[in-house]
């Protein structure tokens, strides 16, 4: 679906159905560099299963034009434009990674328009590292390699896709530079720069679900506990012999915690 | 770079794709000899049916041994994924039919495997689907015959049999600059020898029967997509940009970003035309490919000792290889194949169509039979065999000529095989 915000054109991938207005809504937000192509699996299922999906390209991402935002501040506030847009009044909010930290920044600064979030590849703070940030900046093709090799786990390096035929580290990195000069590092340099999270985490009402990994080298389960106890009652979920970038590497483990969350009554 | 690095190709070779089978231990990959899988519940089938969850569903479709293979070969080419196939041809034809139908037009070079030519030559066209042959050495030929209705260009990394070494980067080029993507048949280099992603080939496809399965026990495919053609960029691909209704209006560009064209190809071509492979072929190609380095490098080896040898035998008329200096591809050979210009070559004898089958007939280790890529050495003479049907103008643009025997080299002792090529020789003479 194409739409227009801010006077540039967004695109948001529905899977394939119609947004009905008595149906449930759920906004996937992807991470650094990246669409809403990470979420194809998950986000499918969830279109097929009673719920109106919004996998959004954030600005200046994937098929959306316009600049990149440049603080996770900015994209929380640009969720609840396309919302309005959409004249939807609610949603859950799923995020990855940034994409994570955008949403509990939107469950923190709009709490009566989210009623559930699950925040997936977390951490705060979500820092980078000097040489990934140093090579986004410049574009250089190494801060694509630095992601995909610590964004998968031990095993997923070698392969083991659960989609057939296909292979992990070849299609992170042909997404990865796909996108636009400069995005990447703005993505980056605003999950640094992100340093309110835990006050956020603490004003968050809904039920929260975090979707972690052991085998997670850029949102590191142990960097996670401060923010898993800033927040009021949280659900976890630790993903074994997995790495940061779980969609991929575990998709039915990561759809499965977020089938049980969503589908869940009140907390 | 600090921190991990990517695994080598030599250890992708024996590892990429897989992993200790979970319900076994098993080390090697298992051959999953079954047709089909069961489903957990009914929704779980439905999820799979429709693309929500990965897994299998029928063997045409695909297999968790095929899927090692598949997943193998798409590291080694530093492709986003793959798809095996019942042989070389039907990864050819898989990728002609995802990308195009009726009406559409390919630009290919004319130094074609004849199998190919006859697919471009005369099968495809009964199907709506021109072709137009050009000489590989000119890559301006490749651009003065697009039309409005091309949709690809085709060649092979080294032309057969000529061995005109294809300067992909040019090529690549004037495929962009048109907006249609170049497809490469890889089946005599193999990875070891020349990556075609790195130099700007958006698709390939190799006969696994060849090189990569390296025995000559198993006829098999592999189609691989690099993942970064931009088919929204066009709107000359609607197979990939345009809702499909055979399958839910599913827009493969939109869903599957990098991978829409190797998911089309299974989601449609593998399911509608079938050319699948057999579980217990893919592992004979895995095989093959744990070993690869070392095989071609031995392969290498042989054929550079059998060049030299006969490029300097007295009943010996031409020796066509690209590593030898006369050679007109000489100086692109050095650059996009440093590692070696292959294991198969042709060579023109003294004394023409008769001194060639005496030739032939001569040869004691040699096989004479229509393949290439065996562990074993072969022999055949083109004119009368694999280009048969080939007229004499097509075998000259194709640079074939009647005396031409091509061989491919084995992993035998070399000094056996210069024997056996003098032996061959002397009765050509006679």
């Amino acid at each position: 679906m194409k739409l227009t915000i801010n006077n540039e054109s967004i695109y948001v991938y529905t899977g394939a159905k119609s947004l009905a207005p008595d149906r449930d809504t759920i906004v996937f937000i992807h991470g650094a560099g990246l669409d809403h192509t990470v979420w194809l699996l998950q986000s499918r299922y969830c279109a097929h299963h009673g719920w109106n999906v919004m996998a959004l390209d954030l600005p200046g991402h994937g098929r959306s034009n316009g600049p990149a935002l440049t603080d996770i501040e900015s994209m929380a506030d640009w969720v609840v434009q396309l919302l309005d847009s959409l004249d939807i009044e609610q949603a859950a909010v799923v995020g990855h990674s940034m994409g994570s930290l955008v949403t509990l920044e939107t469950g923190a600064r709009h709490p009566q328009r989210v009623t559930r979030i699950a925040l997936l590849g977390t951490s705060l703070p979500l820092a980078v590292s000097e040489p990934l940030l140093t090579a986004a900046q410049t574009n250089d093709h190494h801060a694509f390699d630095m992601i995909t090799l610590w964004g998968h786990g031990h095993a997923a390096r070698l392969g083991g896709h659960p989609v057939p035929g296909m292979w992990m580290i070849g299609n992170t990195l042909r997404l990865l530079e796909r996108s636009r000069p400069g995005v990447l590092y703005a993505d980056l340099r605003a999950c640094n720069q992100y340093q309110t999270g835990l006050d956020s985490a603490q004003q968050i009402s809904c039920p929260v679900l975090l979707v972690m990994a052991r085998q997670d080298r850029m949102t590191p389960v142990a960097v996670a506990e401060e923010l898993i106890h800033s927040i009021r009652n949280p659900h976890t979920v630790i993903l074994d012999d997995c790495g940061h970038l779980m969609l991929a590497e575990q998709p039915d483990q990561v759809l499965d915690a977020l089938k049980s969350f969503l589908s869940a009554g009140p907390n | 770079m600090a921190g991990p690095r990517y695994p080598r190709f030599d250890t992708l070779t024996l590892h990429a794709g897989q992993r200790p089978d979970p319900a076994t231990g098993a080390r090697a990959v298992p051959i999953f000899q079954t047709t089909s899988y069961v489903f957990k519940d009914t929704d779980h089938a439905a999820a799979i049916f429709n693309g929500e969850r990965p897994g299998h569903v029928y063997s045409r479709i695909s297999n968790p041994t095929n899927a090692v293979l598949e997943e193998r070969i798409a590291a080694l080419e530093g492709g986003v994924g793959a798809i095996a196939t019942a042989s070389g041809q039907a990864a050819m034809h898989l990728a002609i039919t995802t990308l195009m139908g009726a009406g559409s037009h390919i630009v290919s070079s004319r130094s074609l495997y004849g199998g190919s030519h006859n697919l471009l030559s005369y099968t495809l066209p009964r199907f709506g689907i021109e072709t137009t042959f050009v000489d590989p050495r000119a890559p301006a030929a490749f651009a003065d015959a697009l039309l409005p209705n091309t949709r690809l260009i085709f060649a092979e990394t080294l032309g057969n049999p000529g061995l005109d070494v294809l300067d992909i980067p040019a090529i690549a080029d004037i495929a962009h600059d048109a907006g249609i993507p170049l497809l490469i048949d890889s089946t005599f280099t193999t990875p070891y020898l020349c990556k075609p992603f790195e130099h700007g080939a958006d698709l390939l496809f190799h006969s696994a029967t060849k090189f990569l399965g390296g025995h000559g026990i198993a006829i098999g495919g592999l189609l691989v997509d690099s993942g970064r053609f931009d088919w929204p960029g066009t709107d000359k691909f609607p197979t990939l940009t345009e809702p499909y209704a055979g399958f839910h209006d599913l827009v493969f560009a939109e869903e599957f970003g990098p991978a829409a064209f190797i998911a089309r190809a299974r989601k449609e071509g593998a399911r509608d035309f079938g050319a699948c492979m057999s579980p217990t072929t893919a592992f004979h190609i895995l095989q093959g490919i744990e070993t690869l380095p070392l095989r071609i490098q031995r392969h290498i080896d042989n054929t550079r000792k059998l060049v030299a040898h006969l490029d300097a035998h007295p009943a010996v008329d031409t020796v066509i290889y690209p590593e030898l200096a006369g050679h007109p591809d000489h100086e692109l050979c050095k650059r996009l194949l440093p590692r070696g210009a292959g294991a198969v070559f042709s060579f023109v004898i003294k004394g023409g169509h008769t001194a060639g089958r005496k030739f032939i007939e001569g040869l004691q280790v040699f096989s004479h039979l229509a393949n290439v890529g065996d562990a074993k050495s072969l022999v055949i003479h083109p004119a009368s065999t694999t280009h048969h049907r080939m007229d004499t103008d097509a075998l000259h643009a194709a640079g074939i000529s009647a005396g031409m025997v091509r061989l491919s080299v084995g992993l035998e002792d070399p000094d056996d095989l210069m024997e056996d090529l003098d032996r061959g020789l002397y009765a050509s003479q006679k």
